[in-house]
C-alpha cells in the first residue's frame, strides 16, 4: 500500500483555482520532491496531507487511513505524519529538548524520562548534542530547523512533510540542513519535499513532481525532469532556476 | 499641621477598616474579572457563530454601560427580580462583570499576537485545541497580556470607589462618612487619597516587574 497517497485533490479560493486534480502517490520508504513556481500550489498540496488546509474535492489519505480536516481521526494521522514548516516553527518558551520531548510527552503520554533520553539521542543525531537546553531563540536557523526535523522525528512518524525546509536558511546554513535530510532518506524515512533545492532532488529523489498552476506538469526520475525535461513550462522553470540571471 | 496629625489619629482606624474592604473588593472582583474575561474571549475567538456573536454582544453592552450604572442595576434593579445581593456581593459582581470586558479584550489581543505558525506546528504533532491552548498558545499569550494586566489591577483598585455609591463600606465610604459628620473634608480626603495612594505603590510596582519579566521580546 501506499504510505501517501492524494487523489485527483481540488482547491479554489474564490475564482483562483490553487490545485486543480493533482494526483500524487509516496511508497514507504520512497523520497519524492516537489518543484515549481512560486504560486503553483506545492505548499497548498503538501498541507493538505496533513489537513493543514482543507480540499474541495478528491481524497487524500495516509497509510490507507483517510485525512480530513473535519474529522476526529485528523489528531491521531496528524501525530503519524511529521511536519518540518519553511520558518521552523519552534516553541520559542521552550528549549530545543522540550520542543523534541513535546509532541512525545503530551501528545502520546510518553513518561518523560524517556522521552527525554530519546529527545536527547534525536538532537544528537541531528547534531545538537551541545544544545538540549537552548532556547530557539539562541539557534541559527540552520539549528533551529535541525531541531524542527527533530521534533517531527520524536513521534516516529510514518513519513515527513518538508515544506521548503530550507528557503528561509542563509545560503552557508543550507547544508547542514540538507545533510540531515538525506541522512533520513538514506536510512529509508518517507519523505515529500517541497523544495527549491535542485541539487537535492538531483541526489536524494526517488521521484520528482514539476507543478505548475495546480497541475502536475511533468514527473518522472530525477534525470528525467531535471537534466532532460520534455515540456517547455518544465525547461523553461529549470533555466531561471539555475541561471537566474 | 498639629491639628491635621491630631484628627488623622482619629480617623485613621476607621479609614483602615474601608481599606481592607477595598483590598477586599479590588481582589474579589479582580479574580470574576479574570475568569469571565478569559471566557468571552475564548467564546469570542471561536471559530463557530453561535459561540463569537453573543461574546462579542456581551463585551460590546459590559463596554458600553457606566460602571456606576451597572452597579446601580445589580444593587437595586436585581431585588425587584428576586435576586437579593448584601452591596459587598454586588459590588464584587458589578466591578467583576464592568472589568470582564476589558479583560477580554486584553486576552483576545494577546492570544491573537501569537504567530499562527506555531498552532500549526502543535497541530502537526497532533495536539488537540485544548493541549494547543494550554501548551502553546498561552505560555506565549501571557508576555502579551500580562504588563496591560497590571495596570487594570491599579485602575480597579481605584474604580472599587465606585462601590461607596451603592453604600460598600469601603475608603472612600468611610471618608464621606466622616466628611460628613466632622466637616473636616481637608483632613479627611487627604488622607482617603494619600491611602490609595499607598495601596497602589506595591501593584505599580509589580505592574512594572511584570513588564520587565515579560514586555521584552
Amino acid at each position: 500500500m501506499q504510505m501517501i497517497s492524494v487523489r485527483n485533490i481540488a482547491k479554489s479560493y474564490g475564482d483562483h483555482r490553487v490545485l486543480d486534480g493533482v494526483s500524487l502517490e509516496v511508497g514507504k520508504g520512497e523520497v519524492v520532491c516537489i518543484i515549481g513556481p512560486s504560486g503553483s500550489g506545492k505548499s497548498t498540496l503538501l498541507r493538505c496531507v496533513n489537513g493543514l488546509e482543507s480540499y474541495d474535492e478528491g481524497e487524500v489519505a495516509i497509510d490507507g487511513e483517510p485525512v480530513h480536516r473535519e474529522r476526529k481521526s485528523i489528531h491521531a494521522i496528524r501525530s503519524e505524519v511529521g511536519m518540518v514548516f519553511q520558518r521552523f516553527n519552534l516553541f520559542p518558551h521552550r528549549t530545543a529538548l522540550e520542543n523534541v520531548m513535546e509532541g512525545p510527552v503530551y501528545v502520546k503520554g510518553e513518561p518523560r524520562a524517556a522521552a527525554r533520553e530519546r529527545a536527547a539521542s534525536l538532537l544528537a543525531k541531528v547534531g545538537l548534542a551541545s544544545k538540549l537546553d537552548a532556547y530557539p531563540a539562541k539557534l541559527s536557523g540552520g539549528q533551529q530547523q535541525r531541531v524542527a526535523i527533530a521534533r517531527a522525528l520524536a513521534m516516529q512518524p510514518k513519513a515527513i512533510l518538508f515544506d521548503e525546509p530550507t528557503s528561509a536558511l542563509d545560503p552557508e546554513l543550507v547544508g547542514e540542513v540538507l545533510k540531515v535530510m538525506l541522512t533520513l532518506a538514506r536510512e529509508g524515512m518517507t519523505m515529500l519535499v517541497v523544495t527549491h533545492e535542485m541539487g537535492f532532488a538531483a541526489e536524494v529523489a526517488h521521484r520528482v513532481l514539476f507543478l505548475d498552476h495546480g497541475r502536475i506538469v511533468e514527473e518522472g526520475t530525477p534525470q528525467q525532469i531535471l537534466a532532460d525535461p520534455k515540456h517547455e513550462r518544465t525547461r523553461d522553470f529549470l533555466q531561471r532556476v539555475l541561471k537566474p540571471v | 499641621m498639629q491639628a491635621f496629625l491630631r484628627d488623622a489619629q482619629d480617623f485613621l482606624p476607621i479609614l483602615l477598616k474601608g481599606c481592607v474592604v477595598t483590598v477586599e473588593l479590588t481582589l474579589g472582583a479582580l479574580v470574576l474579572s479574570t475568569l469571565l474575561g478569559f471566557v468571552w474571549a475564548l467564546l469570542r475567538l471561536s471559530p463557530t457563530r453561535v459561540l463569537s456573536l453573543p461574546a462579542i454582544g456581551i463585551i460590546t453592552v459590559i463596554r458600553g454601560i457606566p460602571i456606576l450604572v451597572q452597579l446601580f442595576y445589580i444593587y437595586f434593579v436585581l431585588p425587584d427580580l428576586g435576586i437579593q445581593l448584601s452591596a459587598f456581593q454586588a459590588g464584587i459582581i458589578g466591578l467583576g462583570i464592568a472589568y470582564s470586558a476589558y479583560q477580554a479584550e486584553n486576552f483576545r489581543a494577546g492570544i491573537e499576537a501569537v504567530d499562527p505558525g506555531q498552532i500549526e506546528a502543535a497541530q502537526s504533532l497532533g495536539m488537540r485545541p485544548a493541549l494547543i491552548m494550554r501548551r502553546v498558545v498561552l505560555p506565549q499569550a501571557i508576555r502579551v497580556f500580562l504588563p496591560p494586566y497590571g495596570n487594570t489591577m491599579i485602575m480597579m483598585l481605584k474604580d472599587s470607589s465606585i462601590a461607596s455609591a451603592i453604600t460598600v463600606a469601603e475608603l472612600t465610604r468611610g471618608g464621606q462618612l466622616i466628611a460628613a459628620s466632622t466637616f473636616k473634608n481637608m483632613t479627611v480626603f487627604t488622607l482617603v487619597a494619600l491611602l490609595y495612594l499607598a495601596m497602589s505603590l506595591p501593584l505599580t510596582y509589580l505592574a512594572h516587574r511584570l513588564e520587565r519579566a515579560f514586555g521584552r521580546k
